[in-house]
């Protein structure tokens, strides 16, 4: 709109104006601002217009060039260019309104015209563009087609072949079946065809051999013969006794008996055995359980506090299987009689385990999410130490009580090997056995002494790992506050403490821990801070808190002189062979990873016995 | 270790006596005994004949010699050189001899199996036993010396008779259920007798003492069976080697199967240890014992390879007795180990955890393995390949030692003093002894490892 602005001269828009006033007020075209629009737009080519109808049109023919116009616009339902004639004589007059009226509405058709051409060429292009989009899609489609239609002929012609093989094999397996069918019928005959030719030339065989055995046998042949100097005695010392048909019977006797006697010891060392297995079984068992109970009871209450019926109810049961257990005869008990409360017991126990040792595995991995808490490992070493001591405790009573337990055995045992004697003894048996149970009832008590003293030996170690912590924590404290002290009148060395403050803040944990294994080093040499402040800041440079490291370069060490130690004794050999063997041989493990041992302790035997082989030399 | 100067031996014909004290050799038709600690000439016999078999009396006072050729058995005693008894089975030939458990009996086998004599040292007695049956293993007795099995065979069925061994009074006899017996052994507890059929029908039955069927035990049908079967010294386990290449594990208890070995040729376990023995040229070095970098670098075989192949042979199977299958099994003496050889593997020996069930660890030798035995006191097992060098496995690791002397000793069997502390290794006509250390020295040496590393 702001071209026709400058481009119009202004006696145009002046006359424009007036057109526009003119045109409003007479006709009130609702398109009358458009048409306007149109109007001034369409100005500045009104001069080629206008010499191009001015070829139309000449100063001669005006007439005769508006009639036609009038007539062609009439046609068209233009109103008409002339004006109403008055009379028929009167000339038409050109009614100027009329023809500025025809020629706008012209324009505006002209106008919306050429918005249509434009609107259809674009669609044209539009279409023609979508055209060839559809076109190459089609082909490609086309294409597509063809190559899935190949693809699929391809498939189909490998699926006829596959299930022609199929077939093939079919009845390739059924001849197979067939035939190893026919070769077990075979087999089967021929086992048959053997056994029986077998029987016959056994039967053949045994002829002859009875024939042979006549001959041989029945002739008396002086040749087979003993000749000995003098007879010898039994090894056992005693004489050959005479066979006669009365001793005979009592021999045969005396045979079976002692058959059985053999074969009663074996069945009753096993059932020993059995019986022995039993009972170490059941002192697991029964150790289990109350490890069980005693793991349990502490979180008792809590599970309880959480009001949940399920595990409130097995709780009970638990202390119902305590008061149970304090029942010693129920494990002396046949097995039927116990094993469903046994295994009920158990089973509920164990759940309650499971269920526990799943919250613990929670709880471990919530830790986890939180972060590593190095306290851990403090104390966690402490209760290894503390454990394993006690371990080893257990391990010493557990022996000493097996070893009663032998001996009392052996005792039973000796009482009743001798049958004979054992039926005097029995009386003797009786009270000997009232005494061992003493003793064992004994015995026991000493045992549950021993766990308890192993609990409150836990307990204590536990409650020492706690009160160690807080120490640490404590003189961790105090260090620190020693050191912030220091640093304030010590600018000697500035330079290190500003880099151990620059550390200090990330590995206060790995000072306590290095503190905690080198108590020996104890930081008391607060006066001379220096050193100090040296010595740790080399430890905690390594910034590993972990021991793995160092186990590490530990292993390496021992293997380097493991090898070492190898390679002397290698060296050592060669001058001291044995006389001039030159072995060309040497053996290899295929050693595949994790093998590693074998071959060490491999070595470790070659080392002996070289060594062994050189002692000896002759 | 150390080795005895060698001596010379015909028809590897060289036993330790059963107490340990003495060891007796033939050359020819010479009989040398000796002692064990100084290796002088104690006694020696000369027989009539080239001396075919030798076996030491369990008393350790009698060495009995058979002359199979000439059908004659000739005994010797020790504390009496003088004494002297020749047994002479005349006509009816002789294929076999040994002693009674309580060393004051013989057995002599008869050619064609037609009979066993008993013949007594003490009295004038003779008994005969008919029908013995003419198979493998057809003659047991239990450890204790009490009782005897035999395996014999009436009218084409198979039959086992027990017999008490102090009176050789008939105890048992029972029908087996057996197409052809192969074998009986006895277990070492006395009470359980393994009996197993052909080769060509995989079964073993165990009977008690009483002659009661305890169990029946069939892996397959339709092809080879057992070939081999031992007891482990517990009498815990029965080992069974068959013709698959497969040991199987019965238990004492159900006498079902526990578990069965495979021996294939390649092993995939990364854990198993194979010890390979390989050929290394002679400058590289004198080491008497080489062993590979404790890494297993510098080996001859593609270290990291997780698969292990041993060499196989490829068995003629349309012969008699194809070199297929488990023909050697033996139990470590405080059974917790197991050793087998597979045929068709021939150059290796296999050692399976039997705590464990699994395999432990694999031996592949040079040439094919002739013999192994147990150490009896300790888990320590020789081998020998018909090579010079003898080969110690124990689960500490593995060596070899060259037997020492001018040429080649060829190693063709062995046995081990009942001390664990020597052997008797033979070849085809020497024998020398070969002394291992005393347990004293191993602690020492131990320890000094133990205290460099």
């Amino acid at each position: 709109m702001g071209d026709w602005m400058t481009v119009t001269d202004p006696g145009l828009s002046s006359e424009s104006k007036t057109i526009s006033q003119y045109t409003s007020e007479t006709k009130m075209s609702p398109s009358s601002l458009y048409s306007q629009q149109v109007l001034c737009s369409s100005i500045p080519l009104s001069k080629n217009v206008h010499s191009f109808f001015s070829a139309f049109c000449t100063e001669d023919n005006i007439e005769q060039s508006i009639s036609y116009l009038d007539q062609e616009l009439t046609t068209f339902g233009f109103p008409s260019l002339y004006e109403e004639s008055k009379g028929k004589e009167t000339k038409r007059e050109l009614n100027i309104v009329a023809v500025l009226n025809c020629m706008n509405e012209l324009l505006v058709l002209q106008r919306k015209n050429l918005l249509a051409q434009e609107n259809v060429e674009t669609q044209n292009l539009k279409l023609g563009s979508d055209m060839d989009h559809l076109q190459s899609c089609y082909s490609k489609l086309k294409e597509q087609l063809e190559t899935s239609r190949r693809e699929m002929i391809g498939l189909q012609e490998r699926d006829r072949q596959l299930q022609c093989k199929n077939r093939n094999l079919h009845q390739l397996l059924k001849n197979e079946k067939d035939e190893v069918q026919k070769l077990q019928n075979i087999i089967a005959s021929r086992a048959t065809q053997y056994n029986h030719d077998m029987k016959r030339k056994e039967r053949e065989y045994n002829k002859l051999k009875e024939r042979l055995h006549q001959l041989v046998m029945n002739k008396k042949d002086k040749k087979i013969a003993m000749d000995i100097l003098n007879y010898v005695g039994r090894a056992d010392g005693k004489r050959g006794s005479w066979r006669t048909g009365k001793t005979e019977a009592s021999f045969f006797l005396r045979n079976e008996d002692e058959m059985y006697k053999i074969l009663l010891n074996d069945y009753e060392y096993r059932q020993k055995q059995i019986l022995m297995e039993n009972a170490e079984l059941k002192k697991v068992l029964q150790q289990m359980k109350k490890e069980m109970i005693s793991l349990l009871s502490p979180q008792k209450k809590k599970p309880r506090e959480r009001v949940d019926d399920s595990t409130g109810t097995v709780i009970s049961d638990v202390e119902e299987d305590a008061g149970e257990l304090s029942r010693e005869s129920m494990w002396d008990l046949s097995c039927e009689t116990v094993r469903e409360q046994l295994t009920n017991s158990i089973r509920k126990q164990w759940r309650i385990l499971k269920s526990h040792v799943e919250k613990l595995d929670n709880q471990v991995s919530k830790v986890h999410l939180e972060g590593f808490n190095d306290e851990d490992v403090i104390s966690r070493q402490d209760h290894e130490q503390e454990t394993e001591k006690l371990e080893l405790e257990i391990q010493q009573c557990k022996e000493m009580i097996k070893t009663q337990q032998q001996l009392l055995q052996q005792q039973l045992a000796t009482a009743y090997d001798d049958d004979t004697t054992s039926l005097l003894r029995d009386c003797y048996l009786l009270e000997e056995k009232e005494r061992l149970k003493e003793e064992w009832s004994l015995f026991k008590e000493q045992k549950k002494n021993f766990e308890r003293e192993r609990r409150s030996f836990t307990e204590a170690a536990i409650r020492l790992g706690l009160e160690r912590k807080a120490f640490e924590e404590e003189r961790a404290s105090w260090l620190k506050q020693q050191f912030l002290n220091m640093t304030t009148f010590d600018h000697q060395n500035s330079e290190n403490v500003k880099l151990f403050s620059a550390f200090s803040g990330s590995s206060d944990w790995d000072n306590l821990i290095v503190h905690s294994r080198q108590p020996q080093k104890k930081p008391h040499s607060v006066s001379n801070g220096s050193p100090v402040c040296m010595s740790k800041l080399t430890k905690s440079l390594p910034a590993s808190p972990s021991t793995s490291d160092f186990c590490q370069t530990r292993s390496c060490i021992s293997e380097h002189s493991s090898i070492n130690v190898l390679n002397i004794t290698a060296e050592e050999i060669k001058p001291n062979q044995v006389g001039g063997e030159c072995t060309n041989q040497k053996w290899s493990v295929a050693s595949r990873p994790g093998s590693q041992e074998g071959c060490y302790s491999g070595c470790s035997l070659s080392y002996t016995n070289s060594h062994v082989e050189k002692d000896d030399l002759p | 270790m150390n080795f005895s100067e060698v001596f010379k031996l015909s028809s590897l014909l060289c036993k330790f006596s059963p107490d340990g004290k003495y060891l007796a050799s033939c050359v020819q038709y010479r009989l040398v005994v000796r002692d064990v600690n100084t290796l002088q000439i104690l006694q020696l016999y000369t027989c009539l004949d080239q001396i075919q078999h030798i076996e030491w009396s369990a008393d350790s006072l009698f060495i009995l010699c058979a002359m199979y050729k000439r059908g004659l058995v000739q005994v010797w005693s020790l504390e009496q050189p003088e004494w002297h008894c020749k047994i002479d089975e005349g006509s009816a030939g002789l294929v076999a001899s040994c002693w009674s458990p309580d060393g004051r009996h013989i057995l002599n086998t008869t050619e064609f199996h037609l009979r066993i004599t008993v013949w007594s040292l003490c009295t004038k007695s003779v008994s005969y036993i008919k029908y013995p049956k003419a198979c493998l293993q057809g003659i047991t007795f239990t450890r204790d010396g009490r009782y005897m099995a035999l395996a014999e065979r009436r009218d084409c069925k198979d039959y086992v008779s027990i017999f008490v061994c102090s009176d050789w009074q008939l105890l048992r006899h029972f029908d087996t259920d057996t197409q052809d017996l192969t074998g009986i052994e006895w277990a070492p507890n006395g009470c359980v007798l393994a009996v197993w059929d052909t080769c060509l029908e995989y079964k073993i039955l165990l009977y008690s003492l009483d002659g009661r069927l305890l169990s029946t035990y069939s892996a397959y049908e339709w092809s080879l069976g057992i070939k081999s079967v031992a007891w482990s010294p517990s009498s815990q386990f029965l080992a069974v080697g068959s013709y698959d290449g497969k040991v199987r594990i019965l238990n004492h208890v159900t006498w079902k199967m526990i578990t069965e070995f495979g021996h294939p040729a390649a092993i995939n376990d990364p854990k198993i240890v194979v010890y390979k023995e390989a050929e290394k040229s002679p400058q590289l070095g004198l080491g008497c014992l080489s062993f590979p970098p404790p890494r297993a670098g510098a080996g001859p075989l593609p270290s990291s390879e997780s698969k292990f192949s041993l060499q196989t042979l490829k068995p003629v199977t349309d012969r008699a007795n194809p070199k297929i299958g488990i023909g050697m099994l033996a139990f470590s003496p405080d059974s917790y180990f197991l050793a087998t050889r597979n045929d068709n593997i021939p150059n290796a020996v296999w050692v399976w955890d039997i705590q464990k069930l699994r395999l432990f660890a694999v031996l592949e030798q040079l040439s094919p393995v002739r013999a192994f035995q147990w150490d009896p006191q300790q888990p320590r097992l020789a081998i020998c390949t018909g090579g010079s060098r003898l080969y110690l496995w124990s689960p500490a690791g593995c060596m070899s030692v060259q037997v020492p002397g001018e040429g080649d000793f060829a190693v063709l069997s062995l046995c081990w003093h009942l001390s664990g502390d020597s052997m008797a290794l033979l070849s085809k006509d020497h024998f020398c002894l070969c002394f291992l250390e005393t347990e004293a020295v191993v602690g020492t040496a131990c320890r000094q490892l133990g205290g460099h590393t």
